[in-house]
């Protein structure tokens, strides 16, 4: 009954995201305030039929309920709770349903809080979103609904994919749909303002939450994917340059943009057109990487089983909105009034410059994906575009933009100095050259890159650091001065310095990969092995029942100099449902290095096959990312930038109108 | 500087970054693209020893052998031809005789095969595209065929 109302909900919603998309439209055309606002209810009754069928759903899986395909396929009464849960979105159709919750979500939340938002652009945005609302529910209702029942029910489930059952799966997803998906409104905003033609400083200051809300969350879940992967696949590696990830770090790169050309749009009122173009790029990326990942035509881990008619529903889905959104931008751009002038050098120029080097590392990255489908589709040859080409294309550009990255934030607005910021910046820059002389020196004959992106990394850290030091440092300044002009400064500075710190901080995680160590051993239980500064023993190796598998797990101490400094217990185990087995890698922490240990079959000897490695400053690679994200935050948290805040007094024309 | 220098300066800045991106890119593809085979096609096309290739298929039942030092020989064969392949290092938890796999690495002869990454199918309803098509190709498989 239960799996009933949730099918009924979604199909409620479906109904109502199609008066959302078309009411309020017709509202505005006619003028009529009262059908203008109609989105509202919609919206927010939307979000409430999908929560509601989402908890249908979970309840399905909590109660293991084998009558519902989804939970027969998908789950198995030993699962553990949790996984019960998580195991709602591992799958194709709950995932589509949680990607369209946190869409109606969203709406709601521009139905909800965006009071101050004026009434035609509130409407607009609304009917946009309810078009998009409308289009995914269609896609469930009519290709993969999670609600179908079976006849008879099995006695027992499936089972979880064994790879899936990580606490992982219940973070990365929705973590990564909440970027995603979050990038929807940004859309939605970008159309509505071409519909109604008009584009003001204002717009970008509605606008900018939500998109830095979705970037915090985008670069969280790809970080977090990234971090899965690393401890879960057992061998180390924490990005593959997968379609799957590029289809993630697209809109990540398209959405970095755009969060700094609606900066410059919000202070000078420049870049107009620009910006637009990106918030419906960006969005695009999201859905190219949604039909990637679900129609079956590339090879990925995370590909889903699949069939063909869903791929060529949702491929009908990007064109309508792509091909919308870009013949909209087409027809109606040339009517927005270009405004704000700025000498190329200046924080605009530099902003400019980071979104032409975001950009064209996003084509790059674009190519690299689809050029294989396009070749195989033209001549049938099977190639793939590895890692060395997006090393060098995306890592080449990304580290250009590195150089310029302290550059813009120490550039004044509309003119800046070159000179000034130039000094103010050498002893950062001379730090970091210093640095990648040390290591190139010691790295001989190693990679070139990394040395590079050390001495960089470094470089942007000190740059960034230096900016804030030079907004509250004034000589002879007593403690208490200094601390209150920190305090004074918005937050917005603190959260951009902040973000660019974590830049620096990743990027010192990525050059370190290179001066790690890696053995791959046959282990016997008492004989040390040496990785990196590290001699690893197994202590025992044995077998154990888990909740609904059996392992084999290895007792290892890792000591330095002869003191025990840690002890894991890497693991392998064997889900007997789908006779499948997992790695589980035992991995220390050792400062900000990680040891990570996994192990293979059992030889007949006694010894056990396993992969040591050592990877220092490993965890700076995820925790930069933090930084960006709580970075973003914090801007976010700026009071200038929130909605409905009065916006500061300023000169000239406020709203201009394009007719 | 007037508004039309300025834009100039603008589109400049772009061609070139674009100019050089597209440089790379277009050096980069020439320098790093893998093909991928069949075992019929490695031996139709037979290119030159010391080529990088990713070569898909089945495990041959009863081909794996595993020694000492972690080095594993297998062969990869689609029921017609077959590559035999060495690697070293721990394959997967889901490589398996008779299954799906993909395997990365240098061709050293014709027929002879040293792979340096090994990819198995990572559920049991899905299999590696390139290896459905290959066997596709000669004729093993048909559609809606329960999966091997």
């Amino acid at each position: 009954m239960i799996v009933e109302i949730g099918h009924y909900a979604l199909t409620l919603a479906l109904a109502l995201a199609l008066v959302q998309a078309i009411v309020p439209l017709w509202g505005t055309l006619r003028g009529d305030e009262g059908l203008a606002s109609v989105g509202q209810s919609c919206a927010l009754g939307q979000f409430v039929a999908i929560a509601l069928s989402f908890g249908a759903l979970v309840q399905a899986h909590l109660a293991s309920d084998f009558s519902v395909l989804n939970v027969a396929e998908n789950s198995h009464s030993a699962v553990p709770t949790i996984y019960k849960i998580s195991g709602v979105w591992g799958n194709h159709e709950g995932s589509m349903l949680l990607w369209v919750l946190i869409l109606a979500f969203f709406g709601a939340l521009v139905a909800g809080l965006g009071r101050g938002l004026p009434l035609i652009l509130r409407a607009n945005v609304l009917a946009v979103q309810g078009f998009i609302s409308a289009a995914f529910l269609a896609f469930i209702l009519l290709t993969s609904n999670p609600f179908a029942r079976l006849s008879p029910a099995p006695f027992e489930g499936r089972d979880l994919n064994p790879v899936l059952q990580d606490l992982g799966l219940a973070i990365h997803p929705p973590l990564l749909y909440l970027g995603y998906v979050g990038f929807s409104i940004v859309f939605s905003f970008a159309a509505a303002a071409l519909i109604e033609g008009r584009i003001d400083a204002a717009w970008a200051r509605f606008v900018r939450p939500f998109a830095l809300v979705a970037w915090c969350f985008l670069t969280l879940g790809i970080a977090m994917g990234s971090y899965w992967a690393y401890y879960t696949l057992g061998w180390g590696g924490f990005w593959f340059w997968d379609p799957v990830e590029n289809a993630s770090l697209m809109p990540w790169l398209a959405g970095t943009a755009f969060v700094h050309s609606v900066a410059v749009m919000e202070k000078r009122d420049a870049l107009k057109v620009w910006t637009i173009f990106l918030a419906i790029l960006a969005f695009s990326f999201s859905l190219l990487g949604t039909f990637l990942v679900r129609s079956g035509v590339l090879t990925s881990v995370h590909a889903f089983a699949s069939d063909p008619s869903r791929g060529v529903f949702i491929l009908a889905i990007l064109a309508l909105f792509i091909g919308g959104a870009l013949a909209l931008f087409a027809w109606r751009a040339p009517m927005l009034k270009r405004g704000g002038l700025f000498a190329p050098i200046s924080r605009e120029g530099a902003l400019v410059l980071n979104n032409l080097l975001l950009t064209t590392t996003c084509a790059g990255v674009l190519i690299g994906t689809l050029y294989p489908l396009a070749l195989e589709q033209l001549t049938g040859e099977k190639i793939t575009v590895g890692a060395p080409f997006f090393n060098m294309t995306c890592g080449v550009l990304l580290l250009m933009l590195c150089v310029v990255v302290p550059f813009g934030q120490s550039l004044a607005w509309k003119r800046g100095d070159l000179l000034g910021v130039a000094q103010r910046l050498s002893v950062a820059a001379a730090i970091g050259l210093c640095i990648f002389i040390a290591l190139f020196a010691t790295l001989r004959g190693g990679p070139v890159l990394a040395p590079i992106a050390a001495g960089l990394a470094i470089y942007i850290i000190l740059g960034s650091l230096s900016e804030i030091a030079a907004r509250v440092w004034r000589r002879g300044a007593s403690l208490g001065v200094l601390f209150s002009r920190a305090r004074g400064l918005p937050l917005s500075a603190w959260g951009s310095a902040l973000a660019h710190i974590g830049v620096g901080v990743t990027l010192l995680g990525l050059a370190a990969t290179a001066f790690g160590a890696e053995t791959i051993a046959s282990m016997r239980v008492g004989e040390p092995q040496n990785v990196g500064p590290y001699q690893v023993t197994f202590q025992s190796v044995a077998s154990r029942p888990g909740p609904n598998y059996s392992e084999v797990v290895a007792k290892a101490d890792i000591r330095s100099g002869g003191t025990i400094v840690a002890s894991v217990e890497p693991a392998k185990r064997f889900f007997s449902a789908r006779q499948t087995s997992t790695t589980q890698a035992g991995i220390a922490t050792l400062w900000f290095g990680q040891l990570y240990i996994s192990i293979g079959d059992q030889t007949g000897d006694g010894a056990v096959a396993a992969r040591l490695y050592w990877k220092p400053l490993v965890t700076f690679i995820w925790l930069g990312a933090c930084l960006m994200a709580f970075g973003g935050a914090l801007s976010l948290a700026d009071r200038r930038l929130r909605i409905g805040a009065p916006a500061p007094a300023r000169s000239g024309s406020p709203a201009i109108a394009a007719r | 500087m007037t508004r039309k220098g300025r834009r100039l300066t603008l589109i400049g800045a772009a061609l070139a970054i674009i100019a050089f991106a597209a440089a790379l890119a277009l050096y980069a593809l020439s320098d790093s693209i893998v093909f991928f085979y069949g075992p019929t096609e490695v031996l139709q096309k037979n290119p030159t020893p010391g080529t990088r290739l990713r070569i898909g298929g089945l495990v041959k039942a009863g081909s794996l052998v595993k020694t000492e030092d972690q080095k594993a020989a297998f062969t990869i064969t689609d029921n017609a031809n077959n590559v035999a392949v060495t690697y070293q290092g721990l394959l997967p938890d889901l490589f398996r005789e008779g299954q799906g796999v993909v395997a990365e690495g240098v061709l050293e002869a014709p027929g002879r095969f040293h792979a340096d990454t090994v990819l198995a199918k990572h559920d049991e309803r899905y299999m590696p595209r390139e290896v459905v098509d290959a066997l596709k190709k000669q004729g093993r498989w048909q559609e809606g065929e329960a999966k091997p």
